[in-house]
């Protein structure tokens, strides 16, 4: 794609990493649609900043873990990961406790973000 | 699907990727090779160590934008070029590479 | 009886109509439930109110894969998939709230 065609492109993660297949597909998405070159950030609300939360060890439930790959998204040039502050909050949750570099924004501040996409991507 | 190796049998995939990434060893990746007419050097195995190494650190085969980069960071700008990967694995260092070393197909790789 | 709650108390109201209809009995927290069981959670308040009615168990696997394995609230009883089939038996009936 020529540089003229970047889009904004914003992945909207709201689901809690095991429990559905969302946060897994997100993630795979968003690999996969980083070959695109597009402008691309990531947002994680309500129970999608438990996909997050350090220390994953799913040895136990027997599925991947697949929280180390959010650690390669910086490979891949993806490195706009924003976090609801109310949903940290709601959660006793820090920024300390995701595993890796995030943004904390208000829920507003992310809605002011959303309006400047171009496309939005729910998960 | 299957190989066999040293009388041992290994499933793979319908396109030929090992089912179960911990069953890899040497052996396996030379018939691997073999079948993508790939005569195994020092420089294919670099790769392909380098692959392993992604995969155990990060859980995911990189794309190959990607594994060109890493492998420039990690082993010199001489290497961190797809005409050096392609040469190694002419069919794309992503797909074959990836086959040889016991990965899962690339993320993104269609 | 045995109540059973697969859904984060954040995401769903599976909890809340467990509890409401609860009378007694034991309660377990699997998957995406024991986040409830959760320091800081804001289910907190409402799960510690039950403990004085029922116990409380937490499947201990579904925690560690969340990496929330390290802030279980006090009084919560941790079990493993053995423990799981325990309180099942051990109950005469067993409602998952899904």
């Amino acid at each position: 794609m020529s540089e003229g065609q970047v889009k904004k492109f914003m992945y909207v993660n709201r689901k809690a990493p095991h429990g559905t297949i969302y946060a897994l597909e997100s993630l795979e998405v968003v690999l996969i649609a980083a070959a695109f070159d597009q402008d691309v950030s990531l947002a994680f609300m309500d129970d999608g900043v438990y996909q997050l939360k350090k220390g994953f060890n799913t040895k136990g439930i027997e599925v991947k873990n697949f929280q180390p790959t959010y650690r390669a998204l910086d490979d891949y040039d993806i490195n706009k990961l924003y976090v609801e502050q109310e949903a940290l909050e709601a959660r006793g949750l820090t920024q300390e406790d995701m595993c890796v570099p995030v943004e904390v924004l208000t829920r507003a501040e992310i809605g002011k973000l959303m309006e400047t996409q171009d496309i939005v991507l729910s998960f | 699907m299957a190989i066999e190796v040293n009388g041992k049998t290994y499933e793979t995939d319908e396109e030929g990727y090992l089912t179960d990434i911990n069953e890899w060893n040497e052996d396996v990746a030379k018939l691997l090779a073999e079948q993508e007419n790939i005569n195994m050097s020092e420089q294919h195995w670099e790769v392909i160590n380098f692959l392993r190494e992604y995969y155990n650190e990060f859980q995911i085969a990189p794309a190959v934008r990607v594994l060109t980069k890493a492998i420039g960071k990690k082993l010199g700008p001489e290497k961190g070029n797809s005409q050096y990967l392609y040469e190694l694995f002419p069919y794309g260092p992503g797909k074959q590479a990836c086959k040889i070393a016991g990965l899962p197909k690339p993320t993104g790789c269609i | 009886m045995l109540h059973i709650v697969n859904k984060s108390p954040l995401d769903r109201n599976a909890l809340d109509t467990c509890l409401a209809t609860a009378q007694g009995g034991a309660l377990l927290l699997i998957e995406d439930g024991v986040y409830a069981a959760t320091t800081g959670n804001s289910a907190v308040g409402k799960l510690k109110q039950a403990m004085g009615q029922m116990k409380v168990y937490a499947l201990k696997p579904d925690l560690e894969a969340r990496g929330m394995a390290d802030r279980v609230l006090d009084g919560v009883n941790l079990v493993d998939y053995g423990g799981f089939v325990d309180l099942v038996t051990e109950h005469a009936t067993c409602q998952s709230w899904l």
